[in-house]
């Protein structure tokens, strides 16, 4: 139910582009208004989201400990999986958030008959949402060509490295192939293996979808229906130097895939793929294991009532005296 | 063709499907986990049955001794034994042989590598004998389960009751030769 | 051959499978051994916990109070805007999976609704109906669902059958924590006057006379003296322990489990031992006469509250710094919890030990050392005398509890003195010890006997592994660190693994140290003869 819906809804965003442009003629809404609508969105959406996290407090210093604590200084430290100095803490941090840490742990290990042991690779999650983040964000650097004159180098050599095939003309990305790909392994995962299915909401299909939609309508527009590349760019630089023009005569694709993204711009604060900025503020995370060196403060830390001393004292002061304990009233 | 032999060409196949039946009574979601997970530490479920199962297939294809098979038997039914299933559904893994080994039987094409009546009178005894140990076993499986509620219970207070001389034990003697 | 019963009849059995829904939609069962009693209101009135009444689960009527939506919605609001950690994992899950298999629970049971994601979601389905703009337009398509009783139900269900482990969030790569969202939910459950009487009545009787049991001060004392004859006959060494004594220098707390169950009693004579031997300075303390707190299976506020007796008792007393037993979630609210809620100890002093003079620079703060840390440098520089082979008779293996694990780190400090205390000793494979440890199945106060089915399907993954080493290399014994393992770990042995027993790392410290004026040792602190002396035992009769 999950997948059809989804399905649908990315399909009808399509036709929505479709039938907008070329039947009612809708260019300036569909490559103006609505990018800057999804833009607007996103960015104070966004922001408005990260402000709302980190306006909450962290309490409690409980950070996941995988390895072995700080201890003496015979005991070797496992200083990336447990930190306790700050350095260490953006270690385990660039670690999770450039290489995926966790999500590698996830080997299984193989036992074969006997003591002897194997280690199976299961590592196509880690490999795909590897694959799937980097490609993603290789071909959003390499769009950047299209809002900035001139290009800067480091677009250039993304291009070029991306490129590096050479094969076909225009060059084959092997970004464009990882990034379907890896979209197509997510989504079949979530299908296929049951306990996946049992836990998929449509909020995790749309975006597969969505993402599979984008990269199917640049892929066409790149390698076989050809849309004016030189129109895209005079209507991106537009849009970048805020002086709006829809120049005629793009190709009905492009606005598809334009609206693709605006959609996915505009849902992008309201749904799960908030974890870009989440994965930064995750308190198992990024505070180091330090709290019996340091003390943590709880912003809200407020006075409980308790059960003194003295209470339990006059609770059983007789008793107390009788087996002989010190009491501080006789 | 005779009952041992034929048990023994079928083996992977019939040894297949007798697994497969066991792991369907579980939710599909964990079904899945549960066949296809290799590493016995990541699915003691699955790996402990398959060997139980193994082990037991060896046991009918010679006659069943209750010595020899008991183990094997008391893999798959301690697991099945605390998991929400009532007893007949517990133990119900060894009576779906007799269908299993018939359905083989009846799908080998040249009748010569059938299975007689005779035959499959005999297997449905060690099946029957396999069934009454599998009652045991889960019975006792149950008891175990009570008798460590009750051990519990009493051990959280014991050394109090003991310190607090409200136990009167009588003193371990020595059997007078 | 028509009588012969067809697989698909058998597969069907007796059991009524309800029909397939999917999870939002289909309500718990509760069966026997799944659940555990609810909280009696006399210790709910103790403490003050809201809505005191008679109840149990399978009743139809909860006896919720009239406004209990209100209730659980205001306590999630509040929740939300006091915890960074809470709010954050009630949004970014991406439904990757990783965690899924790594649930001792699911593992054991099969039940997918124990898949940590699944879990997380029965509590996050509520939240997006509430709190977010997509669960509030397009409903159960954004994954939203409305608070009803049976969602109630199903969060009391669920949120105490986890152990509050942390084994999924070492493997989820935004670090979600399920023991976080656990802690909440029992929060919110709490609010409702939603408890186990497992949890609550330990809560009231350590909040009125400092212990679990509800052990009176002369009672106590009265327990270790007990020990202290038992010592003495095993060793023939006279043990002087103090209570309560204004101006030692270390207060030691340890869980009163060590104190009244066995086999951790065992455990606490070698603590005794131990100190005797090193002329350490200390005191024991009735006020504070539990290491365990139950309150953080109930709130972080009862937690606070229980906690608070360890801070209030080192001042009273004066000591210069605290010295922790072997208890599992003891550890984790000493390392997380204890300096931010009832800190600072500023009136302490930065902990040294007295023997090796070693400063304890990783409890700077807290001021409080783990006693197997303080063990292990006692050994490093050579101070105790050891004998290991009065551990020969045994083969042991170490079961990381799951706090020391995850929310600490301390792995080899025990193994280094296991190593030391014992000539043999293995570890289980890999994916099943240090940070990927499997629970005992029972620890977050489940470990309450009515409850034993479910305990036996949860510490199914941890006793396959002790079965692993007990076929291959002869393990008799399991040794751990947690007062919790040493009650729950007997029986789960018991069913799994006969001829597997359970010990606390002290006792096996016990054994092996060679003290002053000892007199020639024929059995271990159990009264199990040592190895060669299986024939001098039996004069004592």
């Amino acid at each position: 139910m999950g997948i059809k819906f989804s399905l649908l809804a990315v399909l009808a965003l399509v036709l929505v582009a479709f039938l907008g442009v070329e039947a009612i003629g809708m260019n300036y809404l569909f490559g103006v208004l609505v990018p800057y609508l999804a833009f607007f969105l996103f960015l104070t959406g966004f922001i408005y989201r990260i402000l709302k996290w980190a306006r909450a407090p962290v309490p409690f210093r409980i950070p996941t400990t995988s390895g072995q604590q700080k201890s003496f200084s015979w005991v070797k430290q496992n200083k990336l999986d447990n930190p306790s100095t700050k350095l260490a803490t953006v270690g385990r941090m660039a670690l999770e958030v450039l290489l995926f840490r966790s999500l590698f742990k996830n080997t299984k290990m193989e036992f074969r008959q006997g003591p002897k042991i194997s280690y199976q690779w299961e590592k196509w999650l880690w490999l795909a949402g590897l694959a799937f983040h980097y490609s993603f964000f290789i071909i959003v650097v390499r769009h950047l060509r299209f809002f900035m004159e001139p290009v800067p180098g480091f677009v250039h050599l993304t291009e070029s490295l991306d490129g590096f095939l050479q094969l076909g003309l225009p060059g084959l990305y092997i970004t464009d192939l990882l990034f379907l790909a890896a979209v197509t392994y997510l989504f079949i995962r979530r299908v296929v293996i049951p306990q996946m299915r049992y836990i998929s909401l449509p909020a995790d299909y749309f975006p597969l979808f969505l993402l599979f939609g984008l990269g199917v309508t640049g892929v066409l527009m790149r390698y076989f229906t050809k849309v004016d590349i030189v129109k895209v760019k005079e209507l991106a630089m537009g849009l970048a130097t805020l002086h709006p023009t829809v120049p005629e005569g793009i190709g009905v694709l492009f606005f598809i895939h334009l609206f693709l993204v605006s959609t996915l711009m505009a849902y992008f604060p309201f749904s799960k793929l908030m974890h870009l900025g989440g994965v930064f503020l995750s308190p198992t995370r990024n505070l180091p294991n330090d709290s019996r060196i340091r003390r943590h403060i709880n912003p809200w830390n407020y006075p409980v009532k308790v059960h003194t001393y003295e209470e339990y004292e006059d609770d059983f002061r007789e008793k107390m005296i009788e087996a002989g304990l010190p009491v501080e009233k006789e | 063709m005779d009952l041992e032999n034929f048990l023994t060409q079928h083996q992977s196949a019939i040894l297949k499907r007798w697994f497969n039946f066991i792991i369907d009574t579980y939710p599909p979601e964990t079904a899945k986990l549960f066949k296809r997970e290799k590493d016995p530490f990541a699915n003691p479920v699955g790996s402990t049955i398959f060997q139980g199962m193994q082990g037991l297939y060896q046991e009918l294809v010679r006659e069943i001794d209750p010595e020899t098979a008991s183990p094997f038997l008391d893999k798959i039914i301690r697991i099945r034994a605390i998991q929400d299933f009532s007893p007949s559904r517990a133990i119900a893994f060894v009576f779906v042989l007799k269908d299993l080994v018939r359905e083989q039987s009846r799908a080998a094409d040249d009748p010569e590598e059938t299975l007689s009546q005779d035959d499959l009178t005999s297997f449905d005894g060690r099946i029957d004998r396999l069934a009454m140990l599998a009652f045991d076993i889960y019975v006792q499986c149950r008891e175990k389960l009570y008798e460590l509620r009750v051990n519990e219970v009493k051990n959280r207070t014991h050394r109090l009751l003991q310190r607090a001389n409200l136990l009167a034990e009588i003193p371990d003697q020595e059997p007078s030769l | 051959m028509a009588s012969v019963p067809k697989a698909n009849e058998l597969i069907a059995g007796t059991d009524h499978k309800p029909p397939k829904t999917g999870w939002m939609d289909t309500p718990v069962e509760f069966r026997p051994g799944t659940w555990c009693y609810s909280g009696k209101s006399k210790n709910l009135e103790v403490v003050g916990l809201p809505n005191p009444r008679e109840w149990s689960p399978i009743d139809d009527d909860w006896k919720l109070p009239e406004n209990w939506k209100e209730i659980i919605f205001e306590g999630l609001r509040e929740r939300i805007h006091k915890y960074r950690s809470f709010q954050l994992f009630m949004d970014i899950c991406v439904r990757c999976g990783a965690c899924a298999d790594k649930c001792h629970f699911f593992i054991g049971s099969g039940d997918p609704k124990n898949m940590p994601v699944l879990r997380a979601e029965l509590l996050r389905s509520v939240y997006r109906k509430d709190f977010t703009l997509a669960g509030k337009i397009l409903g159960k398509m954004a994954g939203a669902r409305e608070l009803t009783e049976d969602v109630v139900k199903e969060w009391f269900f669920y949120f105490f059958q986890c152990t509050e482990c942390r084994r999924c969030s070492v493997f989820c790569p935004y670090g979600i924590d399920t023991a976080e969202i656990t802690i909440i939910g029992r929060e919110l459950l709490n609010l409702l006057g939603l408890n186990i009487d497992w949890i609550t009545a330990p809560v009231a009787n350590c909040y009125m006379t400092g212990n679990h049991l509800g052990i009176q001060p002369h009672a106590f004392k009265d327990m270790i003296e007990f020990f202290v004859e038992e010592i003495e006959e095993v060793t023939g060494v006279k043990i002087e322990p103090t209570f309560n004594r204004k101006g030692a220098e270390i207060l030691f707390i340890t869980p009163s489990g060590d104190v009244f169950a066995d086999p951790g009693t065992y455990t606490l004579m070698g603590y005794l031992m131990l100190f005797h031997e090193i002329g350490l300075d200390y005191t024991w303390s009735t006020y504070a006469s539990e290491g365990g707190n139950f309150g953080l299976f109930t709130s972080h506020e009862m937690m606070k509250r229980l906690n608070s007796k360890m801070y209030a008792e080192a001042k009273r007393l004066g000591v210069k710094w605290i010295l922790g037993g072997e208890c599992g979630h003891m550890w984790r609210v000493i390392n997380q919890y204890m300096d931010t809620m009832n800190g600072p100890a500023d009136f302490l002093e930065e902990p040294v030990s007295p023997i090796t003079g070693t400063k304890f620079e990783n409890a700077k703060s807290t001021k409080m050392v783990h006693l197997v840390e303080f063990t292990a440098d006692l050994i490093k520089h050579g101070k105790l005398k050891l004998d290991k082979s009065r551990n020969d008779h045994l083969k042991v293996t170490f079961h990381d509890s799951c706090n020391p694990a995850r929310a600490m780190g301390f792995f080899e400090e025990p193994r280094y003195v296991l190593n030391n205390v014992c000539n043999h000793f293995y570890d289980m494979p890999p994916n099943t010890i240090r940070e990927q440890t499997f629970c005992c199945g029972s620890g977050s106060g489940l470990n309450t006997d009515e409850y034993m089915e479910m305990r036996m399907r949860g510490g199914l993954p941890r006793a396959n592994a002790v079965k692993h080493v007990h076929e291959q290399h002869g393990v008799n014994m399991l040794s751990c660190i947690c007062a919790i393992d040493r009650a729950v770990l007997p029986p789960l042995m018991n069913y799994w693994v006969p001829g597997v027993d359970v010990t606390g790392v002290h006792e096996l410290v016990g054994n092996a140290l060679v003290m002053e004026g000892e007199h020639e040792r024929t059995t271990d602190l159990r009264g199990e003869p040592l190895e060669g002396m299986e024939d001098s035992d039996n004069e004592d009769l």
